[in-house]
Order: C-alpha cells, then structure tokens, then sequence
C-alpha cells in the first residue's frame, strides 16, 4: 500500500489527501534528495520518505523530530539556501515543497547571510468594511455572512486553501464532505468583487483603530510564478471591523523524555494523515487530556496503523469516544499518563502510570511498544491578534485555555476555536452571526445565514490538563528531561531554577529560562510554562499566573518585507532643478542639501575640489561665475495685512519697504533664536515674495502658517508655495554686468539705472520674462536672475552663451560657502545652531528697536545680554595653511589641560581663500567682539593650533566690489 | 489693491518662448511609453505638462469666493472634490485654498480674471503653472498601482471621478485627482520630485509588465 520512495505516503484509495499525485517534485535536505508532491510541505514530504528526526538541539545535542504541522514548530527548523539570499529559521512545517527548494537542517539557530536580498518586496495599503482571519470553518462563514450583506470583506489565511482544520479532518456539512462546502464557498468569495481572498497571507499584527499588517507570500510555492517581480508583500489594511477566526493550538504534555523523535503532537498525525495522505508512523500510542485524540487514533486505525492504546489523564473519558475506538481495535488506558519514552533516534516505546486525582502517579503501569507517540496537552485558543489590539484575555477552566475576556464589543468577533468552541456547528454558527454582525456594523445591514447541519464532530466534553507528569523517581527541580519548551531546550527543572532565585512573575520567569523567546514565541510552550508555575506556586488555576504579553509579529517575517521598496534609490526622495542634467553634463560632483542635489563643484580635468574651488572663486571675484540657485524657498505673501506681517515675522521691518525693491531679512523662534534667512521683494503694495534657505523653505511656511492660523487669524495674510515656480541662476563678478546685459537686452543694467537691492521684470533674449535683482552673496556686483521653472535649461543655457566670451564659471555650493565666509555673511544652520541670537551674530543692524516682532521680548532676557554670550568673529590660523576642521574647539593657550578644560567657542566654517591666498574661518568664541587681536588655541590631532581672533569681514570690508568696476 | 505683475502676466508663454520650455519629465517621455502596458491589467503612464494652474486662496463662504465662482464659471468645490472638468477644473486642497487647472497657455486670462473678482476683497491668486507637472495614469490596474504607494482608500466606493486629494504617494506629496472610472488619475507633483515619483511608479508598474 506504500510506494518505495514514499515508504509513508497512504494511496489514493485509503486517503487521497490535498496533494497532485500526478507530479512529483523534489527538494534537497541536507544534500539529500527529498522527493513529494505539489501539496507537500518540507516536513509531511520528509516525513513520507521516512525522515522523521531533524536537527539535534540546541543547547544538550539532544535528538528530536518534527513535532507539529503547524506555525508552532519548536525543532523542525532549517535554513533556506535556494533563495535570493539564504534565510534563517524557518520551519519545515510552514515551506510548501517545490522543485529546487534546498535546505539544511538547523540546530536551534540559523545564520545571517551577508549576501544581498535581492528578491522583491512591497507594500500594498487597502481598506475594507470586514477583514476575517482564518479561513477555517467559523472564518469562511464571517467572510459568506459578510459579503452577502454587501461589505466589503477580506479574507485571509496563513495557508495555501480555505478549510483550516477541515482539511485535517473527516468531517460533513449539509450532508456532503467539508471540502464540497468549503470550494462552493470559495467559488462564492471569488465570484464577488467586493470579496478580496488572501491565501498564503499571514496576519501579523492587529493595532489601534482596526489596523492590520498581513504578509502575503506570492513566491516559494508550486503555484508562483517562475520568477516573481515581488516574493513577499506586507498589505496595510485599515478595517471597519475585524473578524478573528485564528483557531487554536494544540499543547505538547511535560513528561519525562517528551522530546524524543517518534512524539508528535495528535493533531499534527492527523494533519499529515488527512492533508497530505502521510502516515507518519506505523504503531502509534496515543497520549490525551481530551476528546480531540480520538480523531487522531480513529484516522489512524482507519489507515492500518496499529494503536496499541490510548492514554487518557481523565477517569472518565466519554464512552461514546470508548466504545468506537475499541470498535476499531484500541483499547483506551483511563486515569493514566504517559511516564517515560524509550529509543535513541526514534521512540521505541513509553511506560505508562496511573496519575490519581491530585496528580500524582499510582503504582499501576505498563509498557507499549511504538514508533510514534501522538500528544494532546489540550489547546489554546489562538488569541495573539486579539490580545495585541488591547482585548484582555481570561483562563476557562471549561476549555482549559485562555480565551478573549468579556461578551460584548471587541471580544464578540473573536469566533470559533481562538474562544474556545470547538465543535463545528458552533464555530459555523458564531462566524455566520459575528461576520453578519461586523458587517451590520460597517453599514451593511444583514441577518446571519441559516446554519447547515454537521456531523462528524461533536462538543468536546471538559478535557483534563496535566501541567506536569510527575517523574517516576524525581522531584520536580530535577526534571531536567520533562521539556517545555523544545526550541530552547528548557525544562521543569529550569523553571523550578527560576523560581528558586525567587522570581514569580511569569514575565520574569519566561525571560530567566527563554521558554518561549524561540521561533514559536508560545504559541507552543507559552501555557505550560504558565501551568507549570501555577502548580509550583500552588496558584488556583493558571489564570493566577497569567500570560506573558503578546506582541507583533504573530510569526516571523524578514526585515527586508517591513523596508518594501524604500530601499537603494527609491529610499528617500532626490530633488532635482530643471538644470539638472546640465550640471551632470558639465561634470558637477553633487552634494546633498536636504533632498536636493546641489552641484558641490565643477572639477575641470584632472582637478581636485580644492583646486576647482579655488578656481571658482577666483572666477566670481575677477571674472564671471554663476551658480544655480534654484533650490532656495519661495513664498508668495499676499493680503492687505502681508506688510504688517513680515513685520512681525522678520526682525528687521518691511512694511516701509518701497515697491520694487529687496531686503535681506532675518527671522527668529519666539526664544529670540535665529531660524532662517533671505531676501524678501515687495512685488506690489500688498504682494510680497520671500526666499528662504534650500533647507528651510518648508520649515519657514510652517512657521508662517502657524502664526497665521493660531495666533492671527484676524490678518488678511494668504502664503502660498511657490519654490518650484521659479528657477534662478546667480550671475557673480566684475563681467556679470556684461552678461546680465546680454541676457536682457531690455534692461538698462548700469549702476545708476539698476541698483543694489532693486528688481526688474524684463523678457530675455529668446522671449523669456524673467524678474532680475540685484542681490549678492559674495560682495560682488551680482544679478539673480528668475524664470519659470520650465525655462531653468534655456536660461541656464542662455546664461552660458552670453558669457562665454568671459569664461564664464559655474560654481558650486562650496565655492559659493568660501565667497560668503570672506564677507562674513553666516549660513544659518552652519555659523547658527538654535543658540545663536542676530545680536550673538553681530547683526544687531537687522534688529529693529522700533517695532515687535516675534522673538524680540526674548532679545532682552539677562541670558541674551550678557557680555560673554558666543559672538561671531573671524579666526586665521598664523599658519597661513593650516586650514581648522569645522567644529574644532578653540581654547586659552594657556588653560591647563585637565579635564573639564573650559572652552572659549568653537570653529563653525573653515575654508581655504583664493583671495586671501590663505585659510580662514569663522567661529562663535566667548565675548568674542572685545576680543579681536587675541590668541586662542585650537587643539587638533594632537597639537595646537594658533589663532589670531578677527573680524568676520575678511574681504572688501568697505563694501567697495557691490556696484561693480566702473563703466567706462 | 493688487497690481498684476508683469512676470507673472507671463508665464503664460508669449509665442516666442514656447520653444524654450522643458517639462520636468520630456526626457522620459520615450520610458514611459516603452513601460506602459495594455490589456486586462495594462496600466499607462504619461506626462501631461505645461498645464496651467493657479493656486487659489479664498475666504470660505464669503462674498469673495461667490465672486470668484461666477467668474470662473464653475461652483468652488465641496471638501476633496472637484469642480468642472479636465479642461478647466477647480480642485479643493483646503478649507480656503483651491487649484484652478486649465490647459497650457491660460494662466495669465485665469489670474487676471480671479484677481479682478477678488478686488477690493480678501483672498489671493498665484500662478503655480510651473510649480507642479502633471502625471497621467490610467488604465485597469492604475488603481492597483498606486495602492502600492498611497494610503488613502482609493476603492470606487470611497474614491471616484472628480475627487481629489492632497497625499502622499510613497514620501512625495501630490495632488491625486481621479479622472474616469477606468480609472484614470492625474497625479500632480512638484518638478523637482517628479524623476523620482517616475521612478516610484515605474517600479510599482513593473508587475504588471508580464501581463
């Protein structure tokens, strides 16, 4: 009845299972080649091949088997080597088989790859009126109920099919097998276009407000695709109502060598017998607390297995379950427990006791040979999800198990197994009434459907759990072979160790033993653990104890999924001007400014950038240079009150100023603290156009917004955005006169008819309007010339032609810091860092004393005037090449060393001069304005720094190059 | 009072200058036709540049944007609506702001009109024609697509022809705006992220390559 390389697999005709028998595909364990069927998991294959033990354990070495069929899996565990990338830890269990899966086997822990995961991964964000998870019985009836009411609804399970533990069983609904209800359902869902079904999809965390994360697996199986564009995708779904219908599972029993291979959970026998047609062992003791073994020692007898006996911790199992168990040629073994396993690699047999009513063993026993111990500990209702979104959890002592807490509210749409109920008609009847109801509750308004007639399963009589086989001869603190949690290799012993270093919190003592931290966190070990100190503690119930807390993720998911496709260039967005490509064209070296790519440099051949910079600023003070700037902020200020406004926005005032012309003004936070900068136009009476840093632009409109919106409202103010509006070239040096003339042959450009701080409009050569001012960035003559952002490339283009003839230079936003620097103009966020007052600057000229604005009351506090406040000055180094990093500390020559040595300020920009043919910087030092002519030390690498305190103006002090060389 | 002011009269390209202009995405006009698919789950992707656009503020349910309304012709929309059509349409982005969208070439009529119905009144017209470019994606999975990158619920039933909203698709703000019920969506974006939103939403199409 077996075939020869499936020595396990049952045929057709005894159990046809859910697998293609008409394929047979191939995986590699170990280098060993596993062949199965479509259908097959990595485990239920190997297990068909006769494989039942898989890698030793972690800590002891200790051989063990697969243990379950299911996401609880504490030793079935490999790591995926066939993959993008090898990934750790996942269990045999949960892979579904396919052809050129390769694997090996782990001992409890996997390894990180250091390859690149290069498979894909993404996001999807859907909303629904319904989302169900599970799609066992109770699931699929929420889901029907739902959707015929109109809603919206999302189905999702963790496996490749509807049915959920109806596929492990024999069980008939209206008359026919499970399976004909469960694919008319599914043909339903599908038929219905508001119904979106996710198989392969695991609900990982349920939050706030009916937020769920589920990740879908859409490669890795039989039915993908060859090559998937995405592997895995992590959906965002954001619910009118949630329907949890997460089943339970099924407890391992705390008995001496409980973890030898050959013990199975009863179960996970009957997955593999009814799902995948696999026997997973020939003679099979059955050791129980409660009704659901029975199915597992029915299936097998039914598939020619033997059953030398059944082994139940209840006095009285019911005699219905008895009597057709010894129809079928078992006996049952009543108030006993399974003692002890026998066998190496593989159980050979248990001894068995009998266990009295306090739990403790009786002189009866006897011995059975076997080669698979099939265990039911109980179950425990799947309420992860539920606890995670806030729902509060309480120990049944009816189904031994903890369930949701409370009748009403979140707790009603927790259906089926995850509350407990365990017979078929009532999970079908509380997923047809919850998902009716969710679907009521998100405007669909319907009554729950009629439910079928069932039979094949009946309501569980009350199980009886055993926290803790005692051992035959030893005390409990030395069962250090009675395994809770197998993954970690912990035992009764080590929790018994936890509670004699005086712990009692189960947290405490999850965290001292690591029973549950493993792959399983739980989901196995988590409630005997918890019976286990209940019965250490002498606590009433295991509800006493309590849990420990469930967290997200329900099971474990690559990090790569949570990143989706925010990775490699599409991390973080990359702002670009319309002169873009130019500046790649003439070989820019980019520097990132917030999200912008700003040209840092032009390097000519073979130039390093102190070399191309150094050429740049050279070409900006005896030539022509010019430098894109259209990253700097826009924003439009418009109303009858905008004058007023800027008033009490900028230090400096702007109502007076004229029509046509610019100001430089300064901006503080109410705490008198410098926050941006730049110069303001007054396009008209009631119209003004601010510009900000690159970085500040949306920081500044927040700023301005939440003056207007919160504090007043009574201004007749509108702010509006216009940044990318305009594209603005800076033309820089003696010839830009020459070349703003050419470019606006309009515009009469000489000193007397264009002055500094005034704008026009013109139209350039080529028919482009364009507004040009006269600003300046470097003390040089200067033009800024700004176009409509679609017009960048021409202008940029035409800026180029007319000085080319001059050399005209594009420059870089370092070259642009050095010109600045040599006039002392601050970069705020560079010379400032939110400490730093205008006056700290030197600016008091920007200062009004005549008008408030905001930060102004703040100027006066005593901590803002006193007299050793950080002030900005200049700093040379008296070695003329010595150039001082940005951000070194400047110190007394002759302050001792020890530490706290106190600080006099710090260096905030340093650069090489083409001008001055030397180095250079600014810094913020210590009362520093009176101190102009002083020495101060900068200790660097190991040896100080000279340097002589000045003034921050290095340059062209008298302001002599604004206007220009003469005109001849 | 407001004077108009020149630059801004202008920006609606005098003939002359036309020539001159680049749209932000013109280089990838070639991609983004070769990566556009038809058929069941086809999806397309294009650019629709130059639009004009005037960015409109407005004192909600005053006498100015009454004014406003009958001079443009259209009702001022209702929240995340929009009003008129895709040749001239109104789009609401906030209590008091909206977005007037003609075709290319009517910036300057449109700003004048406004201003002339707002004087003497509170409120304030900007050109922002060449703020924003415009995205144009459409076909049977477009919605799928921008699933992908977009939070808000974009099922018919929450999200149809004529609404719009200002959200973000992936770390981009945009103007979505549903077009038909194919769907087709324009996606307006700021220049200066528009390379990368391509980027964005070439990757979330490639799935829809094969088919």
């Amino acid at each position: 009845m077996m075939s020869s390389s499936n020595p396990n697999r049952l045929n057709a005709s005894v159990r046809p299972g859910r697998i293609d028998r008409t394929r047979t595909i191939h995986a590699t364990v170990d280098g060993r080649a596993v062949p199965g069927r479509p259908g097959d998991t990595l485990a239920s294959a190997m297990l068909a091949g006769g494989d039942i033990e898989v890698g030793p354990s972690i800590q002891r070495g200790r051989p063990r088997g697969v243990f379950s069929a299911d996401c609880t899996e504490p030793n079935a565990l490999v790591q995926r080597l066939d993959g993008d990338c090898p990934e750790p830890m996942l269990p045999a269990t949960e892979i579904e088989l396919q052809d050129g899966l390769r694997v090996e086997t782990l001992s409890g822990v996997g390894w990180l790859s250091e390859q690149r995961d290069t498979a894909g991964y993404d996001k999807k964000f859907v909303h629904s009126d319904v989302v169900v998870v599970g799609a066992g019985p109770a699931g699929i009836a929420a889901s029907l109920a739902a959707a015929r009411g109109g809603a919206r609804v999302m189905l999702v399970d963790q496996h490749r099919e509807l049915g959920g533990m109806l596929l492990d069983g024999q069980a008939h609904i209206a008359g026919h097998p499970a399976t004909e209800w469960i694919g008319r359902a599914a043909r339903e869902l599908a038929e219905n276009e508001q119904v979106r079904v996710l198989t392969r999809a695991t609900a990982l965390g349920c939050y706030d407000h009916n937020y769920l994360l589920i990740a879908e697996r859409r490669a890795d199986h039989p039915d993908a695709p060859p090559s998937p564009t995405i592997r895995q995708r992590l959906w965002h779904v954001r619910a009118k109502q949630v329907v949890l219908a997460t089943g339970a599972h099924e407890r391992p029993l705390v008995f001496a060598d409980n973890d030898r291979p050959g013990v199975m959970l009863a179960s996970a026998v009957r997955s593999y017998l009814n799902r995948h047609a696999v026997l997973p062992g020939r003679e099979a003791v059955v050791f129980t607390t409660s009704d659901s073994a029975y199915s597992t020692a029915l299936d097998l007898l039914g598939t020619g297995a033997r059953v030398p006996a059944i082994v139940d911790t209840r006095p009285e199992p019911p005699t219905r379950l008895v009597e057709q168990v010894r129809a079928a040629g078992a006996h049952v073994v009543t108030s006993a427990a399974v003692v002890a396993t026998g066998g190496e690699h593989r159980v050979s047999g248990v001894r068995v006791r009998g266990i009295d009513g306090n739990g403790s063993l009786t002189e009866w026993s006897a011995e059975f040979p076997c080669d698979l111990l099939a265990v039911c500990g109980g179950w425990n209702p799947a309420v992860q999800l539920f606890a995670q979104s806030g729902g509060a959890v309480r120990w049944d002592p009816v189904v031994a198990g903890f369930v949701p807490s409370g009748a009403g509210g979140r707790s009603a749409r927790v259906v089926g197994a995850a509350r407990g109920t365990y017979d078929l008609a009532g999970c079908l009847a509380q997923g047809f009434a919850s998902g009716a109801e969710a679907a009521t509750l998100s405007g669909f308004r319907t009554a729950p459907p009629p439910v079928p007639q069932v039979d094949g399963d009946r309501q569980a009589s009350r199980p009886r759990p055993v926290w803790l086989v005692p051992d035959e001869s030893r005390s409990p603190e030395e069962c250090t072979e009675h395994f809770v949690d197998q993954q970690r290799d912990a035992t009764v012993a080590d929790i018994h160790h936890a509670l004699g270093t005086g712990m009692r919190s189960v947290q405490h003592v999850k965290r001292y033993t690591t029973i549950s931290t493993g792959l399983e966190q739980g989901k196995s070990s988590g409630v005997n653990a918890v019976g286990v100190l209940a019965d250490a503690l002498s606590a009433g119930s295991p509800g006493e104890v309590g849990t420990t807390t469930f967290r997200p993720p329900y099971t474990p998911v690559p990090l790569a999924l949570f990143a989706g496709r925010t990775t490699g260039r599409l991390y973080d967005p990359v702002r670009t001007t319309p002169m873009h490509r130019q500046h790649v064209e003439a070989g820019a070296v980019f520097e990132d400014v917030g999200q912008w790519k700003r040209p840092r440099y032009y390097p000519r051949g073979n130039e390093d950038m102190h070399a191309a910079v150094l050429r740049e600023c050279s070409a900006a003070r005896t030539g022509v240079a010019v430098q894109d700037v259209s990253t700097l902020g826009r924003i439009e200020i418009v109303g009858s009150d905008a004058p007023e406004f800027l008033d009490r926005i900028y230090t400096n005032g702007f109502a007076k100023l004229a029509v046509g012309k610019a100001r430089y003004g300064m901006m503080c936070g109410a705490d008198g603290m410098v926050l941006d900068d730049g110069v303001s136009m007054r396009l008209a009476e009631d119209r003004y156009l601010m510009s900000t840093t690159t970085g500040g632009a949306a920081k500044v409109l927040d700023w301005l917004e939440e003056w207007l919106q919160t504090e007043w409202p009574e201004l007749d103010v509108y702010c509006t955005s216009v940044t990318e509006q305009w594209a603005a070239v800076a033309v820089v040096g003696p010839d830009s006169r020459t070349v703003v003339g050419r470019l606006a042959p309009d515009l009469d450009v000489s000193a007397e008819s264009f002055g500094f701080m005034r704008f026009h409009e013109t139209v350039l050569v080529g028919g482009i309007p364009a507004r040009i001012s006269r600003v300046s960035f470097s003390g040089e003559l200067a033009f800024e010339v700004n176009v409509a952002r679609w017009y960048g490339q021409a202008l940029w283009e035409a800026t180029m032609t007319a000085g080319s003839d001059l050399d005209i230079t594009p420059y870089g936003t370092e070259a642009m810091h050095v010109l600045r620097a040599e006039k002392g103009f601050v970069i705020v966020g560079q010379d400032t860092d939110g400490t730093v007052t205008p006056v700290d600057l030197g600016m008091d000229w920007a200062v009004s004393k005549h008008k408030d604005f905001i930060g102004k009351r703040s100027l006066s506090r005593p901590d803002l005037v006193r007299q050793d406040r950080v002030q900005l000055v200049g700093l040379l180094p008296t070695d003329t090449t010595t150039l001082l990093p940005e951000g070194a500390h400047l110190v007394e020559p002759d302050v001792s060393r020890r530490p706290p040595v106190p600080m006099a300020g710090h260096v905030t920009s340093s650069y090489h001069s083409a001008a001055l043919e030397r180095t250079f910087a600014l810094g913020l030092i210590s009362g520093g304005r009176q101190r102009i002519g002083e020495v101060l030390c900068a200790p660097v690498g190991g040896r100080d720094v000279e340097v002589e305190i000045t003034s921050p103006v290095f340059y062209d002090p008298e302001g002599a190059r604004r206007d220009g060389p003469e005109q001849g | 009072m407001t004077v108009l002011n020149k630059v801004e009269s202008e920006t609606a390209a005098p003939e002359t200058a036309t020539a001159a202009r680049h749209s932000p995405l013109e280089h990838r006009a070639a991609e983004l036709e070769r990566r556009s698919t038809s058929g069941a789950r086809g999806v397309r992707l294009h650019e629709e540049p130059f639009l004009s656009q005037i960015n409109l503020r407005t004192p909600p349910g005053g006498v100015e944007s009454s004014a406003v309304s009958d001079s443009l012709g259209l009702p001022l929309p209702t929240v995340n609506r929009v009003s008129g059509d895709e040749h001239h349409a109104v789009l609401w982005l906030g209590p008091d702001e909206s977005l007037i969208v003609a075709p290319d070439g009517r910036a300057e009529h449109l700003l004048r009109t406004v201003r002339d119905a707002q004087r003497g009144g509170s409120g304030s017209a900007v050109d922002v024609s060449a703020n924003r470019t415009t995205l144009r994606l459409s076909g049977p999975a477009a919605r799928e697509v921008l699933e992908k990158l977009c939070s808000l619920d974009l099922h018919p039933r929450s999200f149809g022809p004529g609404d719009c909203a200002q959200t973000l698709l992936g770390r981009v703000i945009v103007v979505l705006w549903q077009l038909d019920r194919e769907p087709g969506y324009r996606i307006m974006v700021r220049c200066s992220f528009a390379d990368y939103l391509v980027d964005l939403l070439l990757d979330a199409m490639a799935e829809f390559l094969d088919g």
